[in-house]
């Protein structure tokens, strides 16, 4: 077998390998944890890597307008035989890479932000599998599969938040993610048991197939969204999320804004590809619910992070805000679908919605490592404690300067183009949502500077005389994202032509999606 | 060789365009012209002598920690003048998981109203 074989075997099967190789790799951790605990960082960083080279490979593929699907059991489809069904379009590559590159970048920046704990193989382990749950969520085409997958990631997701077990407030916030989590996917459950009942399937594909908008899909339809959105921490059902990311420890928090993605991933797919077939009425009204929720998340989670005074909950309430753009972005797209005048508008505004998607991971993702840098060396997480803290810890506080410029949309930052497409988008919708946009933007720069001054300037405290920079691996982690953070702002439209359009077609067209498990299939694009 | 053309191209965004390339190449040479004319200024200053020294109208100098403006005091006059609603949404993070959940409830049951009620009611009319 040459490389050229083995390589196409790979893409063959990685639909597939992506989940199982964390999944393996995190039944394998605790085994290695025994050995010495370096070997066992560096064998997860290599099964990361790995998943990472295997996510790329699928995903220059898919982005060529391929579309993988891998059957697990019978191949035969119309066979009524259980089986499981991975389906892999541009939507789920863009996904499965920002979930991938956040949890490479967690657990490189966990090699010295975690030494000082015990109970790491239990924590290599925790990510791991919640690393193979977002994917799974991501790559899976059955709509049962897609609960299975966000019960792994929320388990272990509260795990995670409440790994430091010596602190009250940490099992408080675990123990509140687990309720939410477990509420929603019951919810979930129940949706899918409507369409299972009406239908006899599981496939998204075979029920965006089968789906005829009866009372009970509009009752599976709330369901799923709400269930869904509560999981993304949209407002009002955000309270969760600060809580959460608050007080996880901050490698763990840059996977739970992968794991609120994947979420949001779900409400995207629910509204396009399975009721992607019913666009009448429903699509105008799920359009406008969006962009009313997107409004209410942006406003409220600004106005929150403005009188945050801890370090990590600030940002938190920025994540939130962040939210907003997304579903603002994507909600458009929906509103808008009817109007044959507006469709270009439309399209833009989801390229801005799902463009901002990987910005925000990577933006706020880098905010959050700042603040657990900030914590590493100071043990400290209020504002009004922290000072004068660009003397001792030079590189922390340029990437700060350029997580904040991104995450605020300032140019010429990654999140100002995601966020023009948007406030363009949305102006030709309403002006006065784009107005609230701009403004939001406006906020969260606002507040970021406040952070900025609060943590980095002033006089030198005598307190932090002897603080230093943190250590070597945690300043690659943040390098790197920086490094992706202004190359995304600096050539975006490479970006948007290879990888946001291809998402947004594969999104907007359910018809592909669906022929390429039925292709007798005749509806949609 | 790398072509770099794709690099450079404009940004299309439907109705407008954005050039990162050329906004950075503006902004150091901007850079570059701030930092000829500081090149103009006096090379008087000294350090480590009264000149670094913070003029307070004659007043004593505070203790470092208390010269830093703490985090709740920025923006005060703007969180002041907005007090209630700030108190308003403050009110509604209670930390109650049982809370959560009721906001939730809200939810679907708004979403409930707007897409089969709603609907419905549009249809029949």
């Amino acid at each position: 077998m040459n490389i050229a074989d083995l390589i196409d075997l790979l893409l063959q099967h990685s639909p597939a390998l992506i989940v199982a190789v964390p999944l393996l790799g995190a039944f394998i951790t605790p085994l290695i944890s025994r050995l010495n605990d370096k070997v066992r960082n560096v064998f997860v960083i290599l099964t990361l890597g790995l998943t990472a080279s295997l996510v790329f490979l699928l995903a220059s593929d898919v982005f060529t307008g391929n579309i993988h699907t891998y059957i697990f059991g019978s191949q035969d489809l119309t066979l009524p035989v259980v089986r499981i069904l991975f389906e892999v379009d541009a939507m789920s590559a863009f996904m499965i890479i920002i979930s991938v590159i956040l949890s490479l970048f967690a657990v490189i920046y966990s090699w010295s932000f975690m030494k000082e704990n015990t109970g790491l193989d239990k924590y290599y382990t925790l990510i791991l599998l919640m690393t193979a749950g977002m994917l799974g969520m991501e790559l899976t085409g059955d709509l049962f599969n897609f609960f299975v997958f966000l019960e792994i990631t929320s388990i272990s997701s509260a795990a995670l938040v409440a790994f430091w077990t010596n602190k009250a407030k940490s099992v408080e916030a675990g123990f509140k993610y687990i309720v939410i989590s477990t509420i929603g996917a019951l919810f979930i459950l129940f949706s899918i048991a409507l369409f299972y009942g009406q239908y006899n399937a599981l496939n998204m594909a075979m029920i965006a197939s089968a789906l005829q908008y009866t009372f009970l899909d509009k009752i599976a339809l709330v369901l799923l969204i709400a269930a869904l959105a509560m999981k993304a921490g949209v407002v009002p059902m955000h309270m969760w999320l600060p809580d959460a990311y608050g007080k996880a420890p901050s490698s763990v928090t840059i996977l739970l804004v992968g794991a609120t993605q994947a979420s949001l991933y779900g409400v995207f797919r629910v509204c396009f590809t399975i009721y992607g077939g019913t666009i009448n009425l429903s699509s105008i009204s799920i359009g406008w619910i969006l962009v009313i929720l997107g409004i209410i998340t942006m406003l409220l989670g600004v106005a929150m992070a403005i009188i945050q005074t801890d370090f990590k909950r600030l940002i938190a309430f920025g994540a939130v805000a962040e939210i907003g753009y997304m579903l603002l972005g994507i909600g458009t797209g929906l509103a808008v679908m009817l109007n044959p005048e507006m469709t270009a508008t439309g399209l833009v505004a989801m390229k801005g919605g799902i463009f901002h998607i990987m910005n925000d991971a990577l933006d706020v993702g880098l905010l959050f490592l700042v603040a657990g840098g900030i914590y590493y060396a100071t043990k400290e997480t209020s504002l009004n404690k922290l000072g004068g803290l660009a003397r001792n810890m030079k590189y922390t506080t340029v990437f700060f300067i350029i997580g904040l410029l991104a995450a605020s949309g300032m140019p010429p930052m990654n999140g100002f183009a995601s966020k023009l497409l948007i406030y363009e988008s949305t102006y030709q919708l309403n002006p006065i949502l784009s107005i609230i946009a701009v403004l939001s933007s406006i906020m969260l720069l606002a507040i970021f500077v406040k952070v900025f001054h609060s943590v980095f300037l002033g006089p030198a405290l005598p307190k932090y005389e002897n603080v230093k920079e943190i250590p070597k691996s945690m300043l690659i982690a943040m390098g790197a994202i920086t490094t992706i953070i202004i190359i995304l702002g600096l050539f975006p439209e490479l970006i948007i032509n290879n990888i946001v359009e291809p998402a947004t077609n594969a999104l907007v067209n359910y018809g592909g999606y669906v022929r390429e498990v039925i292709p007798s299939f005749t509806g949609g694009a | 060789m790398f072509p770099l053309e794709p690099l450079l191209k404009t940004f299309q965004t439907g109705s407008g365009f954005w050039n990162p390339v050329i906004w950075v190449v503006a902004i150091i040479v901007a850079f570059l012209i701030a930092v000829i004319l500081r090149g103009f200024g006096k090379k008087e200053y000294k350090e480590k002598t009264g000149q670094t020294q913070a003029f307070l109208s004659g007043n004593p100098e505070y203790e470092k920690e208390q010269m830093h403006i703490k985090s709740s005091n920025i923006y005060w006059g703007f969180t002041e003048s907005l007090k209630w609603v700030f108190d308003s949404i403050k009110k509604m993070h209670t930390g109650n998981v049982s809370d959560y959940s009721l906001w939730f409830v809200v939810v679907m049951a708004i979403l409930f109203i707007v897409l089969i009620i709603g609907e419905n009611l549009m249809g029949a009319i």
